[in-house]
């Protein structure tokens, strides 16, 4: 994934801050990946490395360690997210499928952010609302009995969204250029 | 502490250093016990590759003998319908994601899995795990040596070789559960990694996971000229 401009000096500020804090140690090493993914709402490759540095373990074992349990991301959190449940009910009635359309309308993987930072993909276990199965979760809005064309239709209106965002913005940004 | 402490492994008296891991003991002696991840020199073994079950006398379960310290007394069985059925079993789920092309493969003849299919009878190709087909890039980027996961059996021995004696740390266990790999930082190839090539990863390999390069034919002599 691409850094934003401005996102390099964010990391390098955001984990020094959090090990001016730390007492250096290997047994650190989950907290401070916590902290640093409070902050920057993801764990970029050059925080890990930066980490790694710290705290003076290899940073194959932060990487590892990073991949290895759910909480940590390595992608950004899209401005959309969507969330797809694969909890037993869910996947008994084709909730694989609904995650399919979702990868193949996003262009991403499952775990991924598309390269606009505008949407971002995951799977979850169980959210309660089983009878809705397959359920999705779009931006803390629960849809239920998601279907191949439901998905067509959410991702519609997420780009509606978009599209109307843009707009509005533009007008102010030209104005900005200007003076 | 005494000198040396006495233990029974098979009927056969042994004595043993205080302190040895039972595993070593029994090899030192020439008692076969099969194991993959098991490292000498390391204080707490991983214990993950299950192969290493023994029966003690008043232990009312198997335990793997490369986490058991001898004791003066001890009584081990190397083999019993208990152990057998659990070596069986693990035996075959590590063969179940592993590639069986042992004709293509550089360690054939010389691999660890090879030799305790041999002594402990079990057959490499078995059909009570479905095999697990997935697809692996082959990382040939290093000059010397290549790395197929493929055949990787995860022993961790060039996790091992990488930190413990090369001191570098560009290897690490990465993923969780069926999807664990030995990978590098960001999964990048082993060349743009911090890797040292020092091939010592290549020495502690007991399959044919990480493998020597075939010398090409010119080298040498076509350079001179």
């Amino acid at each position: 994934m691409q850094l934003l401009e401005g996102e390099k000096e964010q990391i390098l500020a955001s984990v020094d801050e959090v090990l001016k804090n730390s007492s250096k140690l290997r047994e650190d090493l989950i907290p401070t990946l916590q902290k640093v993914q409070a902050k920057l709402g993801y764990l970029p490759a050059l925080a890990m490395e930066k980490i790694a540095e710290g705290l003076n373990v290899p940073a194959a074992d932060v990487y590892g360690l990073v991949t290895f349990y759910n909480q940590f991301r390595l992608n950004p959190p899209g401005k959309h997210q969507v969330k797809v449940c694969l909890g037993t009910a869910c996947y008994m009635v084709g909730g694989d499928i609904t995650l399919e359309s979702f990868e193949r309308r996003m262009e991403i993987r499952e775990g991924e952010t598309s390269l606009d930072r505008l949407y971002s993909l995951e799977r979850v276990a169980c959210v309660g609302c089983c009878t809705m199965a397959p359920v999705v979760v779009v931006d803390e809005e629960v849809e239920g009995k998601v279907t191949p064309t439901r998905v067509d239709g959410i991702m519609l209106a997420l780009q509606d969204e978009e599209k109307k965002s843009v707009t509005e913005q533009e007008p102010n940004q030209g104005r900005g250029e200007d003076s | 502490m005494s000198e040396y402490v006495t233990v029974k492994i098979d009927g056969q008296e042994i004595k043993a250093k205080p302190g040895e891991k039972l595993l070593w003991v029994a090899l030192d002696n020439d008692i076969y016990i099969p194991h993959l991840c098991g490292i000498r020199s390391e204080e707490r073994s991983n214990a993950s590759c299950r192969l290493c079950f023994v029966e003690i006398e008043g232990i009312p379960r198997p335990v793997t003998s490369c986490t058991k310290t001898v004791e003066d007394g001890m009584v081990v069985i190397t083999r019993s319908e208990r152990v057998d059925r659990l070596v069986k079993t693990a035996f075959e789920l590590i063969l179940s994601d592993h590639n069986l092309k042992c004709r293509e493969c550089p360690a054939n003849r010389n691999c660890v899995l090879q030799v305790i299919a041999k002594k402990r009878k079990i057959k490499l190709r078995h059909d009570r795990f479905k095999p697990i087909a997935r697809e692996y890039e082959l990382d040939d980027s290093p000059a010397g040596f290549a790395f197929d996961r493929s055949r990787c059996v995860l022993c961790g021995q060039c996790i091992w070789a990488d930190r413990e004696e090369a001191k570098v740390g560009a290897i690490g266990f990465t993923k969780r559960g069926i999807n664990r790999v030995v990978t590098t930082f960001k999964d990048l190839p082993l060349a743009e990694s911090i890797c040292t090539q020092c091939m010592l990863c290549v020495e502690a390999c007991p399959v044919g996971a990480l493998f020597y390069k075939k010398k090409e034919p010119h080298t040498a002599t076509a350079d001179k000229s």
